[in-house]
């Protein structure tokens, strides 16, 4: 186990280093930079711009330099926030979106993993149609549906909530709800799913002809394979949830760090892009690790390779 | 607060049976629709609209997030507001655009109108008790125009002698400039030509001062990036100083006991609140936490306009919406093409049904009575002359008309537009021209890089004179980007500062206009409105057509 | 790779050789579920509606008519008009051939690469599992807006670049969900049995370890539609995608989003036929899965 993960470790500090090479040159290499204006700024302008944040040295000269901070800890300067750096907006904001996606996960694996589970052991039963249609009017209505639709509704015309902004604990209610729904809904779909897989399998007949209760096959024995789908699909969608949401962030004026991912591409903020690269890049890597160790811990018959 | 009739929900209801799958959408639009409760006209019922009794607390929807509180190094809108709140230059607009004073109580002009001499106001402040000095402006110039901040409007101060030379490095000595402080409280610039708007260019935030000697604690005043912004360090001579600041939620602008008007401010608070979407500023306007909005989404204007209009504001905003030819791509090249394009357009139509925020069409290229100016050479559109034109420069009816592309930048509004003009100009002239998005940074490359045929524009002035609308299609300007130029344009441009009096000037800019029409290098489309949601307890919130205003004649009803 | 031994080899189940009968009963158990049977239709009801609707409209889909603007149903435009005064109806049935190619195709190209991807890094294992799922680590971190901007630069704005666009990102999961089962199947008995009786490699993945995992490959699949048809509206924003006055699904629902107090027909019709679209997919989905699954047969 434990040279499996230093392996993994080391690996992962590798894939690192190329995501961050890529991303570096690709930022780039796009069209428009960091100071590219409606109204142009006159070339001189430009020129002491590109100086000041050293855009005037040779592009390998750029990279190496940023290898250099960042083996300090230092991600360098926002390009668009210029009295901020790039530590300080990645510190300010995860804290919101973290907070947000954990309140959104509890929802979603809760709604998916149980109504997913119970649509596999009624199946097709009345109790699997509510359960289905469920997830399924979860996948086709997007966020940007589902977001507005209930601040309309909860906020607007009941009056219970604000319509966005994140102050107190109420505020936290409308936007969980609509990002767990938006996992719960396929989380539920991959349960059932991946169930009634395992339901049929010899062993479970095993169990089931041994006279074990439903509830301890199901808990004890099903879930375990049957769940597998849903912790591949969970590795990336944690990443996903904890880095928070674009829609969800904007449509809600939410200080967190997912709007970030998208800003700061469309702002061409070379040095924050790059940090939320990272910080995407660490937590999708060991996220899949804990993917694998679950897997491997689920289904005793996997080893660990490393 | 939108007064919605029940129809919307009913006609969803009756769609119920249509299918399954209908029903989950159609129940939630009769929940958001629902004839509800709650409709009245109402701020302030909401759950975080917690208000303490006595304070007037005013909150205003700025947009985005400020790039910083730096004014020298930003450029957009919602700093611009800010700017607006916390600092004041030598002068100021009222709300009429006459110039009043600002922390100059008088100002003279020598006659030639190369020389302004500002007198300062004795007790004018910094929020930390200091005065506000001739030399905290003196220096505040010389940062906004040296090369190592590389300020993006620096090249506001270059009608002053020697600053354009300095911001460029060629003259490295500021005292050879033309800013002068001769004492404490005199403020003397020297121009090296005749700037008859230079007072109401200095309303702009580029001429405002700077907390010189609270820069200098943190490093060389020209550092780019010091903590001074921060809300601890932070210093400004405005009617409100900077309370809080939380990235992302809101910034707290506090009263300032020590701005020398205190007594005419009025609101103790404004919290501005960066939101992004049309949309959510506009639910957050119904749910009271916002009294002023940054803008109003599209098809809600008219709604506001029918049932609220004392809720929305359309005010006159001193820009012009255009397309932009590349006049050395086929079929561009040819003036009769552009011509015909343009004569081609239903103005009317398009802001009557398309744009509706109360535009006006443009068939010049200044917004109409601009500062005294009014066009004596608009055009009209003419389709016979436009099917003309087309047919002499070889395409009759359309017939042979070379691919074209429309470029605009991905926003519901350019798009809307430009699908009207494409379908007049197909249903007009036979002429048809694909069109295409792109994303905001590379559709601004290649503007610049004039890799377009034709494509979207937009121009909003710094200063209120017809002169920073003429200024762009000088041969070769940073903002023409139409490979268009004439030498006569040009060199009318530079006798118009010449001019004796400003109605000599305007004539100049009579002659340039008409080059303008018969070139048509651009492609007026209309001029802009400014429009905002406002609620009716916001009085006295007045804007001038540069979107200035001045928190002084504001005032906030309980 | 650790070599377990077989536990029971007696513990093999049916059918290891699916015949072609598997595909014909198969289609016979499809066609007595109902509800798969009700999503076959509908889907294909849909898509001839998309492809011939159309031609057969008075309207074209770009056709305006300002003084019209918007305007609810009625007889002259079944499903209403949208702000340029053009018909919903045949709007959407044309957007729907580029969502439904958009959907289909990129979910198909997704699926190969993802299952194919799956399979031989779960099966291998080893050094050739870490090297490519790092790779699917490095894909996943990529900045995506960036990624497709530079698309366009390098290659023009070709159509083919949609696909190139949506498959670099959504087979990655479906790779990561297959290679986990794998993994898991590979180890059971049956698969050891067939091992032991000395079958190639090849014929072990496709014949033995896939087919055991359609059930959660389908469900991966049908969650991928929606999703790829919603992606194509962001990639329309970045400039990639159908070009104005064309639409699509996406485009459509996320205008009539904006639009939904006004004109709550511009995005209930497209947000009906998006949800009837999604859950005919997966009835069918369910449909297809339980009829191949070869044991479910006997409960």
């Amino acid at each position: 186990m434990f040279r499996f993960i230093t392996s993994r470790f080391l690996q992962s500090l590798l894939a690192l280093f190329l995501v961050i090479t890529a991303t570096f040159f690709m930022v780039r290499f796009v069209p428009g930079g960091p100071f590219t204006a409606e109204k142009a700024v006159t070339p001189e302008i430009l020129r002491n711009l590109e100086a000041h944040y050293g855009l005037d040295q040779p592009l390998w000269r750029q990279y190496l330099d940023y290898l250099g901070s960042l083996a300090r800890g230092d991600l360098g300067p926002s390009f668009k926030y210029p009295n901020r750096t790039v530590n300080e907006i990645i510190f300010d904001k995860v804290p919101v979106s973290a907070e947000l996606g954990a309140i959104s996960l509890a929802v979603a694996l809760v709604l998916g993993i149980g109504l997913g589970t119970l649509a596999a052991i009624r199946r097709n039963t009345w109790v699997d149609y509510v359960a289905s249609s469920f997830g399924m009017i979860g996948i086709s209505i997007p966020t940007f549906v589902v977001g507005p639709l209930l601040v309309l509704a909860l906020a607007i015309h009941l009056g219970w909530f604000n319509a966005s902004g994140w102050y107190g604990p109420a505020d936290r209610v409308l936007p969980a709800l609509v990002l767990g729904i938006a996992y719960a809904a396929p989380l539920s779909r991959l349960t059932r799913g991946g169930l009634l897989e395992v339901l049929n399998q010899d062993f479970i007949r095993t169990a089931r002809a041994k006279g074990a209760s439903e509830f301890r096959v199901v808990t004890r024995h099903a879930l375990r394979g049957g769940l597998l789908p849903v912790v591949s699909f969970l590795g990336p969608a944690v990443a996903g949830i904890l880095t928070g949401s674009f829609v969800i962030e904007t449509i809600f004026q939410i200080p967190g760090i997912g709007r970030e991912f998208v800003n700061s591409a469309f702002n061409r903020d070379y040095t924050l892009v790059l940090g939320t690269v990272i910080l995407y890049a660490v937590l999708i890597m060991a996220l899949n690790l804990a993917v694998d160790i679950a897997q491997a811990w689920m289904n005793p018959k996997v080893r660990l390779e490393s | 607060m939108l007064r919605r009739s029940c129809s919307a929900a009913t006609f969803a209801l009756r769609f119920l049976s249509l299918t399954g799958p209908a029903l989950p959408l159609a129940l939630l639009a009769f929940l958001v629709t629902g004839c509800g409760k709650n409709d009245s006209t109402g701020a302030g019922q909401s759950a975080a609209a917690s208000i303490t009794p006595g304070k007037k607390i005013l909150r205003y929807g700025n947009g985005a997030e400020p790039q910083d509180l730096d004014f020298q190094i930003v450029t957009g809108v919602p700093e611009h507001h800010l700017a607006l709140t916390f600092f004041e230059g030598l002068i100021s607009e009222d709300p009429q655009l006459n110039v009043v004073p600002g922390v100059a109580e008088r100002w003279e002009i020598s006659p030639d109108g190369l020389r302004y001499t500002f007198h300062l106001r004795a007790d004018a402040q910094w929020s930390n008790g200091d005065p506000v000095t001739a030399d905290d402006f003196i220096q505040s110039y010389r940062r906004m125009i040296s090369p190592a901040l590389g300020a993006a409007y620096a090249h506001m101060l270059w009608s002053v002698v020697g600053a354009e030379d300095y911001t460029k490095g060629k003259l490295t000595d500021f005292s050879q400039t033309g800013f002068k402080a001769p004492d404490a409280r005199t403020v003397q610039l020297t121009l090296r030509q005749p700037t008859p708007f230079l007072l109401h260019a200095m309303n702009h935030y580029a001429w405002y001062p700077l907390p010189i000697a609270t820069l200098k604690k943190f490093g060389a005043v020209d550092r780019k990036s010091t903590p001074w912004t921060r809300p601890e360090n932070f210093v400004s001579n405005g009617p409100y100083t900077l309370k809080e600041w939380r990235p992302n939620q809101k910034i707290v602008a506090a009263r300032a006991p020590t701005y020398w008007d205190r007594a005419a401010v009025k609101i103790d608070e404004i919290h501005f609140l960066p939101v992004e979407l049309a949309d959510t500023e506009e639910r957050m306007f119904r749910t009271g936490q916002l009294h002023i909005t940054y803008e109003v989404p599209l098809t809600k204007l008219a709604v506001y306009q029918r049932d609220h209009p004392d809720s929305v504001r359309v005010d006159p905003y001193n820009g012009i919406y255009f397309y932009r030819f590349n006049v050395q791509r086929k079929p561009f090249d040819d003036v009769r093409v552009r011509r015909a394009l343009a004569l081609a357009v239903d103005r009317e139509a398009l802001v009557q049904k398309v744009t509706l925020a109360g535009e006006q069409p443009a068939y010049d290229f200044t917004p109409p009575d601009l500062a005294g100016y009014v066009s004596r050479h608009a055009f009209t559109a003419d389709l016979t002359e436009a099917k003309r034109l087309l047919a002499a420069a070889g395409y009759p009816d359309g017939k042979g008309f070379p691919k074209v592309e429309l470029l605009y930048n991905t926003l519901e509004k350019h798009r809307t537009i430009a699908e009207a003009l494409q379908q007049m100009w197909r249903k007009n002239l036979g002429v048809d021209i694909t069109l295409f998005n792109q994303e905001w940074k590379v559709y601004l490359d290649a503007q610049h890089t004039q890799n377009f045929q034709i494509q979207r524009a937009g121009w909003i002035a710094d200063y209120v004179d017809p002169h920073s609308f003429f200024d762009l299609w000088e041969t070769g300007g940073g903002n023409n980007d139409t490979r268009w130029g004439s030498p006569e344009y040009d060199r009318l441009l530079r006798t118009a500062l010449d001019a004796k009096t400003t109605a000599a000037r305007y004539e100049v800019y009579q002659q340039m206009e008409k080059i303008l029409v018969d070139e048509m290098p651009v492609l007026p489309l209309y001029f802009y409105t400014y429009s905002r949601l406002i609620s009716p307890k916001v009085k006295g919130f007045i804007t001038t057509p540069l979107d200035n205003f001045s928190w002084k004649y504001a005032d906030l009803a309980p | 790779m650790t070599s377990a031994p077989p536990t029971s080899p007696a513990a093999v189940p049916e059918p290891i050789e699916p015949g072609n009968s598997l595909w014909h009963d198969a289609w016979l158990r499809l066609r007595k579920n109902k509800l798969a049977t009700f999503g076959l239709v509908s889907l294909s009801v849909i898509a001839v509606a998309c492809l011939l609707g159309p031609l057969l409209s008075s309207y074209g889909y770009e056709e305006q008519n300002l003084d019209l603007g918007a305007s609810a149903p009625s007889a002259a435009h079944w499903l209403g008009t949208d702000t340029l005064g053009r018909d919903l109806l045949v709007r959407l049935l044309a957007g729907g051939r580029i969502s439904l190619a958009v959907g289909l195709a990129a979910t198909f190209v997704a699926l190969t690469i993802g299952v194919v991807y799956g399979a031989v890094a779960g099966f291998f294992g080893g050094k050739l599992d870490a090297v490519m799922m790092r790779s699917v680590d490095i894909m996943y971190s990529m900045p995506f807006p960036i990624f497709v901007i530079l698309l366009m630069v390098l290659f023009g704005r070709n159509i083919l670049l949609l696909f190139v666009a949506i498959g670099a990102v959504e087979w990655l999961t479906m790779a990561r969900i297959v290679r986990g089962q794998v993994m898991s199947i590979k180890k059971m008995e049956f698969i050891e049995a067939a091992r032991s009786l000395g079958l190639g490699r090849r014929r072990i993945i496709f014949r033995h370890i896939l087919p055991n995992m359609l059930g959660p490959i389908i469900v991966y699949t049908t969650l991928t539609i929606p999703g790829v048809m919603l992606l194509e509206a962001f990639l329309s924003f970045l400039g990639l995608g159908v070009q104005p006055p064309m639409s699509s699904w996406g485009v459509l629902i996320k205008d009539g989003a904006e639009k939904m107090e006004e004109f709550p027909w511009l995005l209930i019709f497209p947000g009906t036929m998006f949800s009837l679209t999604l859950f005919s997919l997966n009835f069918l989905g369910d449909g297809l899965r339980d009829a191949l699954d070869v044991r479910s047969s006997k409960d």
